[in-house]
């Protein structure tokens, strides 16, 4: 019985070990605001290199604790720029792998159309019940927003009715489902080619909170991954480039 | 480092959903858990399923659902909202709303299993003795099956303060009003806070394991934890 199952694992390690070498897959860590635009870049990776990308998403301090406890990712697209300078420090990351991948900008967003007017005096005028963020202390927009709301002097008026999403994710699906009437969310959830795709919209101006610089890191798994590589030099080619800015960011 | 007042905050709030939660669900699961040993309708199995389908859906599912359906254009969330109640995502109400829902099995399975141990006899001799249904209900099953509350109420009790999921879903993790201890938790370990963490996660695992204790001290745990 032991026997059967040794040679059971042995023949299952095997498979695995194969697929590693031939299929060339990387596993990549995506910050949840980044979803939409690694799955179009995805495809476009796929056709180009030949390897395959497996993405997963997730708000980054979860990232954090999990690459931490040995997750199996080679490559992490994070929203902010600290978390992966802290891996580094921590000898988590393959060296000089660090570069910003996208800089994000902040969305005032409802649902409805005509709701949210181009200058955020909707916030002002405070007549709603919900105003959803990012949680603060674990999302980088979210931390924006409160930034914002500090700058324009509102953070005691709105703080009562401020609902947290555990990442950006989560806020994006308070306000789409008329939970809450509005609120923070990355842009790069609601916006296409140049417009916002439904409901209406204030294109938070940067200098409201400090710039959120977005950074990519290869992490020690990936240290001898071919497909990791061509990754990293994918996001910096013009190509990658050009589809990131589609999505509102800034590069 | 130890707990900080957002984190009492937390246990406080937590222990408020719990025992409102049991309450409720004593109150309605009982009656339940008496037709359900009693019927011999084909309705019995649905609503039995029904029931017990929070052991099986994960709660992304429930939260999804209750998202939309207590939400504005869902048909409780215009029900409330009709009655001037707004919406109840995002308040204390809402979680007490889902948590009546997830810890229905786990408040009705116990009662039913000590009504059906009763079995027919009692409640025939206390019909002979021409005691009304209400009186037999009261005096003789309600006694009978008083074990069966108890276990009922622990378990009530606790898998509400384990809830996590559809806390998380409807919530907003506002401070006093949903942020509850799992959530908290979740908060800690995202922030990297580890050492907060620690205190509450460890917390919860030594209340979790005195009251399994306790249920298994009872002796009485075969038919409801697997």
């Amino acid at each position: 019985m032991i026997h059967r199952m040794s040679r059971l694992v042995v023949a299952l390690s095997a498979t695995f070990a194969l697929s590693g070498a031939f299929a060339g897959e990387v596993q990549v860590a995506v910050a949840a605001n980044f979803t939409a635009p690694i799955q179009a870049l995805a495809a476009d990776f796929e056709k180009d290199t030949g390897h395959k990308l497996v993405a997963s998403y997730g708000a980054t301090g979860q990232f954090y604790a999990q690459i931490k406890n040995g997750a199996p990712f080679d490559v992490f697209l994070a929203a902010d720029d600290t978390t992966p300078a802290k891996l580094e420090s921590e000898g988590e990351t393959v060296k000089g792998s660090r570069f910003t991948y996208a800089i994000g900008s902040l969305a005032l967003w409802s649902a409805k159309e005509g709701y949210v007017d181009d200058k955020g005096d909707v916030l002002k005028k405070n007549a709603f019940q919900h105003l959803a963020i990012a949680n603060p202390k674990a999302a980088p927009y979210g931390l924006a927003a409160t930034q914002v709301l500090e700058k324009m002097g509102l953070t005691a008026a709105v703080q009562p009715k401020i609902v947290e999403g555990q990442n950006i994710t989560q806020a994006l699906q308070f306000i789409s489902t008329g939970n809450a009437e509005l609120g923070f969310v990355a842009l790069s959830q609601v916006y296409k080619d140049g417009k916002i795709t439904s409901g209406s919209a204030w294109l938070v101006p940067a200098s409201l909170h400090e710039p959120i610089n977005q950074d990519a890191v290869i992490l020690n798994k990936g240290k001898d991954s071919a497909a990791a590589k061509a990754l990293v030099e994918y996001l910096h080619g013009a190509k990658a480039a050009a589809v990131i800015k589609s999505y509102g960011y800034q590069l | 480092m130890s707990l900080t007042s957002a984190d009492f905050a937390a246990i406080w709030l937590t222990l408020q959903l719990a025992s409102l939660t049991t309450v409720l669900l004593l109150v309605i699961g009982t009656p339940i858990a008496w037709w359900l040993a009693r019927t011999r309708s084909r309705l019995k199995g649905p609503v039995a399923a029904v029931v017990a389908l929070p052991l099986v859906l994960p709660p992304t599912v429930i939260g999804f659902y209750l998202l939309i359906t207590l939400g504005p254009h869902g048909f409780i969330g215009q029900l409330t909202q009709s009655l001037g109640l707004g919406i109840l995502p995002f308040s204390f109400a809402g979680l007490v709303v889902g948590s009546v829902f997830y810890s229905m099995p786990f408040v009705v399975q116990p009662i039913q299993n000590a009504f059906e141990a009763i079995g027919e006899r009692p409640l025939e001799v206390a019909a002979t003795l021409r005691a009304s249904p209400l009186d037999t209900f009261f005096s003789v099953a309600l006694p009978m099956a008083r074990p069966g509350f108890l276990t009922a109420a622990i378990l009530g009790f606790a898998h509400t303060i384990g809830e996590f999921g559809v806390v998380l879903m409807i919530g907003g993790n506002i401070p006093d009003k949903t942020r509850v201890v799992s959530v908290q938790i979740f908060d800690h370990v995202e922030a990297m806070e580890y050492a907060q963490a620690h205190w509450l996660a460890g917390g919860m695992l030594v209340f979790s394991f005195v009251i399994l204790l306790v249920l298994q001290a009872k002796g009485r745990t075969k038919a409801v934890v697997r």
